[in-house]
């Protein structure tokens, strides 16, 4: 998508018939979508059935392609898609494919812990702001030496486990014997690498198995571009970017700089580099001075976070350590949410703690940060309470009264839906401070007393405390 | 029995991290279980439908064989001009300008984003403040341990984190609010001079978050810092920021705009203290800096736009950043005891760390910091990202290098 892409040039070239098949109102808000990236040229019925679109179909498709190409690994349900990006920071639009995390194996592990991180890997999830955090994919590498010990070790990981993986070897004898290996090339795994001494035989190994290739040219980008160019010319499509993790011996600035001018470059449509990037944070495994596993561990922890805010689409990690990890994948979701939607959780009652008919009932409202901060405040004081949960459409206490989103009817619609007046012997709710004014109305609405709460949820333990006494 | 000796281990690991990235001794340490646990919910996998592709086997073109040779070509950097240009604001005053500090600290100047050195080189350095109380506090376990002995002190405390590496102490003046111990301002100012006199590094003083007693204190404390330079923490749209600009060029102290997460409320608060008279170089922006996992997404954004607008010549934004990374132990994630998710004793600092150095990677330019791990991490890292660290080789096949 060119920077000057604007809101006309999209709607000249649909049909312009306003007939609603898409689900818009008109072509004009199918148009906006479509800039937003909400919608796609192929959501539009008309044009993917009549034959005198096809041309303009066409043409949309390109005009819209994201500046960094969209690269699918693997097949099925765990497919696994990175790039597609359009902007160099969140605000400006939104990142759009999360990094996505590896898992390193290797051909010299034994088959019983081969197995154990493929079922670890494959197994991880953790809820966070109502979202899954997965990781993604398995990086097999030749660390051997030899070939068939290389296809064995990919045979047992693509039978025990449905991750697309990634072939890591520089030698195409070592590459072709894993993609040889029955279903593997079927589930398209990203070879690695091609580099400027094999990218003959690589190259030709991704043109005959069909596999996105990764072109890697460590902090040499006069190398890279030559690289990617020539595998774009031998007719390859789906290219992933390496331009080296080298964290020791003064490099890590190199690598950082290399990141953000690669992303800038691809993002200006420089030739052949407007494609995804690779980083390696399982390097620090390599140094020989970072012996002791828990400082390695850490280490490659806050790497990977640097890596992840400086553009990396796909990282390769060796601990699986969960409290190294999950610090990974928290900032990962963090940085890849929409900034242009306010993120919210499910309204309705939640119960915390063990409660009962004189329990204290708290409101707050769907907006996940307060919603997230509100729930820790209350289990940090031990209360045991209800809390109602409004549907302000996503946004803050104090933003939401301001705004109308945050009032009486929200409130008694969660009264409403759910049978939690049956099981009070009270009708008293704790509103939050910030919503004060809304005493009366929501009082007058609902019929239950409304007690002002204080300004900040921390405070929650001690109102509780000073004045909720237990109704007669 | 077993639970001690496990948790014994795990702070040894820890002392192995804080030690291997500068040796700090850690002395009575203590673990207790709280019964705290984070709920995790196993998940159901998420449903992805997807055609899967046709294996094939695709002959080469002729004219695909034909490529013999790399193709030659030249990366071309892509720079930006920024006209504009951060200010640079300096922490604490040597002798010679009229203080009494053995190191004086400048935060900003930036004249591209953070570490992108391809384009331009920013002068200074991200800096470190550790923060301080002047009343022991409910701390998290992780963080309490590595000052217990000196939480009736703030001077001892002060000189704890300065041993710790802290560029710059900061003490917050918590004990000050009316319903903890509603101490006078005179009394506070009694503990801004210890803390002055028991560590030579430029300090930071907070108050205690009351709107109504913040400015009095703060105007005693900057009177007590009479020509050390100290950064006031914080004037905010809700406060008597005119009152705290007056005693800041009085005594000649800089101060913290606060805003909670609006740039467009930042610039409004900035514009606001330079109409009162307060040097544009003697304006720290703190944006509101959220723990990651719990609103960092915001931070990011909101930092990296007040950068780019800096840059870009909005001279109500031109002023470095301050990020109190030290919100990273209000999450769960942090301080919370819950094997499920490894232990807490390694969590809890590196959940800091790794806010920190988001924050660090979006626009911050000076840190408050709780964890001594974190300083020693972020110290190296800058030294790392700066390309100042010669140390360790280069690795050159990692795929067979890991064995």
């Amino acid at each position: 998508m060119s920077e000057k892409l604007g809101l006309l040039s999209i709607y000249k070239l649909l049909p312009q018939t306003n007939c609603g098949e898409c689900g818009e109102a008109n072509c004009m808000a199918f148009a906006s979508r479509m800039l937003e990236r909400s919608k796609l040229p192929q959501d539009c019925p008309p044009m993917v059935k009549q034959s005198r679109y096809k041309k303009n179909l066409e043409k949309l498709v390109a005009m819209i392609a994201p500046s960094i190409r969209e690269v699918k690994i693997g097949s099925g349900e765990r497919t696994v898609k990175i790039g597609g990006e359009e902007v160099l920071y969140r605000h400006q639009l939104s990142y759009h494919n999360q990094t996505a995390i590896a898992i390193d194996v290797s051909d010299n592990m034994t088959a019983e812990e081969i197995r154990s991180r493929c079922v670890a890997t494959e197994k991880f999830s953790m809820i966070k702001m109502g979202q899954e955090m997965r990781l993604d994919m398995i990086a097999v590498r030749a660390a051997s030496g030899e070939p068939e010990r290389f296809a064995s070790t990919v045979k047992l990981v693509n039978e025990g486990c449905s991750l697309p993986l990634m072939l890591c070897s520089t030698d195409p004898v070592s590459l072709r014997a894993a993609l040889e290996v029955q279903g593997v090339c079927e589930k398209r795994p990203l070879l690695y690498a091609a580099t400027k001494d094999n990218w003959k035989e690589v190259g030709e190994l991704a043109q005959r198995y069909v596999c996105p290739v990764v072109a890697s040219s460590p902090n040499n980008l006069d190398g890279l571009v030559s690289l990617a160019s020539t595998l774009e010319s031998m007719g390859l499509k789906d290219i992933v970017l390496d331009p080296g993790t080298l964290v020791e011996g003064g490099l890590l600035k190199e690598t950082v700089n290399n990141l953000v001018m690669l992303r800038r470059s691809g993002l200006l449509k420089e030739k052949a580099l407007g494609y995804p990037l690779l980083c390696i944070p399982a390097v620090v495994w390599a140094t020989a001075e970072m012996a002791d596993p828990v400082v390695t561990a850490y280490r490659e922890s806050y790497i990977a976070s640097l890596l992840v805010n400086r553009y990396a689409d796909i990282i390769v990690m060796h601990s699986l350590d969960i409290w190294a990890v999950l610090p990974v994948a928290t900032l990962r979701q963090a940085i890849y949410t929409d900034p242009r939607k306010p993120v919210s959780v499910e309204s309705g009652v939640k119960e915390i703690g063990t409660v009962n008919g004189s329990s204290p009932v708290l409101v707050t409202t769907n907006f996940a940060l307060t919603y997230y901060t509100v729930m820790n405040d209350i289990e940090a004081s031990g209360v045991n309470c209800y809390l109602i949960v409004a549907d302000t459409e996503g946004l803050a206490v104090e933003v939401g009264v301001a705004g109308g989103q945050f009032n009486a009817t929200k409130i008694n619609d969660v009264l409403g839906a759910s049978s939690i007046a049956g099981k009070l012997n009270h009708k008293r709710m704790v509103i939050p401070g910030r919503a004060a004014r809304l005493k009366g109305d929501i009082e007058d609405t609902t019929g239950w007393e409304a007690m002002i709460g204080p300004q900040d949820s921390s405070e929650i333990g001690g109102f509780i405390k000073k004045h909720w006494d237990a109704p007669k | 029995m077993g639970e001690e000796s496990e948790s014994t281990n795990l702070v040894k690991n820890l002392l192995k991290v804080v030690q291997e990235l500068g040796e700090i001794e850690i002395d009575n340490v203590t673990l207790d279980v709280e019964q705290l646990e984070l709920i995790i919910q196993p998940i159901v996998s998420s449903i992805m439908s997807g055609a899967r592709p046709l294996p094939q086997l695709q002959a080469q073109s002729s004219k695909q064989a034909q490529i013999q040779q790399l193709l030659e070509a030249k990366y071309a950097t892509p720079l930006e001009q920024y006209p504009g240009r951060v200010v640079e604001v300096q922490l604490g005053a040597t002798r010679s300008e009229g203080g009494s500090r053995g190191s004086i600290v400048k935060i900003g100047g930036a004249r591209t984003m953070p570490f992108y050195s391809f384009e331009a080189e920013n002068p200074n350095r991200p800096a470190f403040a550790m923060d301080i109380f002047d009343m022991p506090l409910s701390l998290a376990k992780m963080v309490k341990m590595h000052y217990e002995d000196v939480m009736t002190d703030p001077a001892a405390w002060a000189k704890r984190c300065v041993e710790f590496g802290a560029d710059i102490v900061s003490l917050n003046l918590i004990s000050t609010d009316p319903l903890l111990n509603d101490t006078s301002p005179q009394t506070a100012a009694k503990t801004v001079e210890q803390v002055l006199q028991a560590v030579d590094v430029p300090i930071i003083i907070g108050g205690s978050g009351n709107k109504q007693k913040d400015p009095i204190v703060l105007e005693a404390a900057a009177a007590a810092a009479a020509g050390e330079r100290i950064l006031l923490n914080s004037a905010n749209t809700d406060n008597d920021h005119k009152r705290i600009v007056e005693a800041a060029n009085k005594y000649g102290h800089s101060v913290v705009a606060f805003t909670p997460m609006d740039v467009n409320n930042a610039k409004k608060l900035n514009k606001t203290l330079l109409s009162e008279g307060l040097p544009k170089d003697h304006i720290v922006i703190d944006p509101t800096t959220a723990a990651l996992g719990y609103g960092i997404d915001y931070t990011i954004s909101i930092m990296e736009r007040i950068k780019l607008a800096g840059l870009l010549g909005d001279e109500d934004l031109q002023m470095p950043v301050l990020a109190p990374a030290s919100n990273a132990w209000g999450a769960r994630e942090a301080w919370m005891k819950n094997e499920d998710i490894g232990p807490r004793e390694l969590r809890g600092p590196l959940w800091e760390t790794i806010t920190l150095l988001t924050a660090m990677l979006a626009g911050g330019d000076l840190f408050m910091i709780s964890h001594p791990a974190t300083t020693r991490v972020a110290k190296g890292l800058v030294q790392d990202l700066l390309g100042n660290s010669a140390k360790g080789g280069v690795v050159e096949d990692w795929v067979t290098a890991l064995g």
